[in-house]
């Protein structure tokens, strides 16, 4: 039925655009430079966007999306290492196991409201961080090496990173259509409402602690499972990479740099700031401070572009709030 | 037995410099409504401030204890303006994003300057022994330090008028703006003790403790838990809570490796941010 409804609208059918032109493009004469800063930009757009569930939905500020990325990654590349599962199982229940973790602990940490929640968000970096560096089958901090044999089934080295590609560009566009598939229907309108005011929300009979648990589980799905891409294409695991505060920050920057609460506005933020990133990670000068830009970005951002970019597309150009969620 | 005793009167030690290091983010958080989110940023800065002055300049460690608090305050009158005078009264989401981007940005430089290699601070005390346990004049020191800086706050908010408008602003800012208090002075000086207690607090743990350029996050965590355990906004709560926290990081660990402790402190969050949302030793609203 929802599925139905949103067909019918043009949104549904540019975000089939934006992913056609994102598994295409690079097969244009076997580019393999743009698939890896496409790569980059569908992660980026993937973990954004599902960050965005959280921040710009129901106005909950994650700090710890990493987490989700990370388990992810440490899930699935255990299940390919130890168990040789293949690729596609082990994502799947990489996805599934953060979903059904990120449930549980949403029902406790989620009672705490604003502020607090998003304190308790930056405690779990953390206990999960030392959980895995004590944790011996996954290597504790020394981490989990794959073989170089493990790409076999899947063709090859070569082959791999295509195929890899593309089921990145799958869980983009899944994210993309989630992102706008959540704002349609009545959940997402329970949780704009709990962003708006959580008070009244309950009042007026929003299950407020069940949609804050549910959304926080369902914003780790997809997240979890392009954790596992990441590091299976990686072929290793550790802890500091697995929870990395530069992507935790750097979808945070995404998110506020777009507009929260946009599917457009996030997607276009993410890709923006791969480019930008490509950018100064090649130039010299700025490879070091890479987060000191990222925090001088954001800051402006929340001190003067509060809508982010999507805030200034919409007030300079009205019409485009009709066709741009 | 004695093992464990010892074990504790030295979580009291620590404790009271980690009580030290709350006040600084439960005082600014009282006051505006703000957290803090560089406040590990700023221990860590006290750290350095401590490494560069004892071995670059060569100064006695304890000797680092006043250009740090003065260093510290100037700094956070700095913050205030940068980040945080613009953020006051709205949604405290936004200023948690904001003070977040101003910590990515120090530990960004940080990192570019420093690297995240181990430092340390050689100080020598003589401690105190007590049977075939020996006591570390460092703990001690830092310890007595931490309750006399902890004492001169509880005096300068309750006696001085500057420490009175503090109290009124963080009871009632427009009624303070009413009678004529400076507010937005008020609040810059506020953010600046706090970052300077954050700065000592960094400085006195670095005697203790050898550390990193991201050593902060971890006492950033102790200092949201002894928050929480002391009552928000609550500087003489910050203290007990601190004692708490010591206590039972003593307590436990001869019994964890030391990896577990900050997750056994983060559990002690969540539940008692659950079941006492006021805070643990918080009497009433206010207690500033």
């Amino acid at each position: 039925m929802l599925l139905l409804r949103l067909m019918r609208r043009p949104f549904f059918w540019i975000i089939a655009l934006a992913i056609a032109v994102f598994a295409i493009a690079p097969t244009i004469g076997n580019n393999v430079q743009l698939r890896e800063s496409l790569l980059l930009a569908a992660l980026y757009i993937t973990l954004a966007s599902n960050l965005n569930l959280m921040l710009g939905y129901a106005g909950y500020i994650n700090f710890g999306s990493i987490v989700f990325f990370g388990l992810g990654g440490y899930i699935c590349v255990w299940l390919v290492n130890s168990y040789s599962w293949p690729l596609g199982w082990s994502l799947l229940a990489a996805g599934v196991c953060v979903s059904a973790l990120a449930l549980f602990f949403g029902l406790g940490i989620l009672r705490l409201r604003g502020a607090f929640f998003a304190l308790s968000t930056i405690g779990i970096v953390e206990a999960v961080q030392a959980f895995t560096e004590n944790f011996t089958p996954w290597g504790g901090s020394s981490g989990i090496y794959l073989p170089g044999s493990i790409f076999a089934p899947l063709g090859g080295a070569g082959h791999a990173l295509w195929v890899i590609y593309f089921i990145m560009v799958a869980v983009m566009g899944a994210s993309l259509y989630l992102s706008y598939a959540i704002k349609s229907s009545k959940f997402g309108l329970g949780l704009l409402a709990i962003g708006q005011n959580e008070d009244a929300a309950a009042i007026l009979g929003v299950p407020t602690p069940l949609y804050k648990a549910l959304v926080y589980s369902v914003s780790a799905f997809l997240p979890a499972i392009a954790g596992g891409l990441y590091f299976f294409k990686s072929a290793f695991i550790q802890p500091s990479d697995a929870f990395d505060l530069t992507l935790s920050t750097e979808s945070l920057v995404v998110a506020m740099l777009g507009g929260q609460g946009t599917v457009t506005g996030v997607a276009l933020g993410a890709y923006l700031y791969e480019e930008l990133r490509g950018y100064l990670l090649t130039s010299s000068t700025f490879a070091n401070f890479q987060l000191v830009i990222s925090g001088a970005l954001l800051l402006l951002i929340v001190l003067f572009f509060p809508g982010g970019l999507m805030g200034f597309i919409y007030s300079r150009f009205p019409r485009t709030q009709k066709v741009l969620e | 037995m004695l093992g464990i005793l010892a074990s504790i009167i030295d979580g009291v030690l620590v404790g009271l410099v980690y009580g030290l290091a709350a006040m600084g983010l439960t005082l600014i958080w009282g006051v505006m409504d703000v957290i803090n989110l560089t406040h590990g940023t700023m221990i860590v800065a006290g750290m350095f401030g401590l490494y560069l002055l004892a071995n670059a300049l060569g100064l006695p460690p304890y000797m680092a204890l006043p250009p740090v608090l003065v260093g510290g305050f100037f700094v956070g009158v700095l913050l205030y303006w940068v980040a945080i005078h613009r953020m006051v009264g709205r949604p405290p989401l936004m200023s948690l994003l904001s003070t977040f981007s101003v910590n990515l940005m120090l530990v960004g430089v940080g990192t570019a300057v420093w690297g995240t290699a181990l430092f340390n601070v050689e100080v020598s005390v003589p401690g105190i022994s007590m049977g075939r346990y020996t006591f570390p004049g460092a703990h001690i020191v830092a310890a007595v330090l931490a309750a006399v800086i902890a004492g001169s706050l509880y005096l300068f908010l309750q006696h001085t008028r500057m420490g009175k408008a503090v109290r009124a602003v963080a009871n009632n800012r427009e009624a303070a703006e009413l009678v004529g208090i400076p507010t937005t002075r008020v609040l810059a000086i506020t953010v600046g003790c706090g970052v300077a207690l954050a700065g000592v607090s960094g400085m006195l743990i670095g005697t203790l403790f050898p550390f990193t350029i991201l050593s902060g996050d971890g006492y950033q965590l102790k200092g949201f838990v002894v928050t929480v355990l002391g009552g928000f906004g609550n500087p003489v709560g910050a203290l007990l809570g601190g004692v708490a926290l010591g206590l039972l990081e003593g307590a436990v660990t001869p019994f964890v490796p030391v990896s577990w402790t900050l997750v056994i402190e983060f559990v002690l969050f969540v539940l008692v941010l659950i079941a006492f949302p006021g805070g643990f030793f918080a009497s009433r609203r206010g207690a500033l």
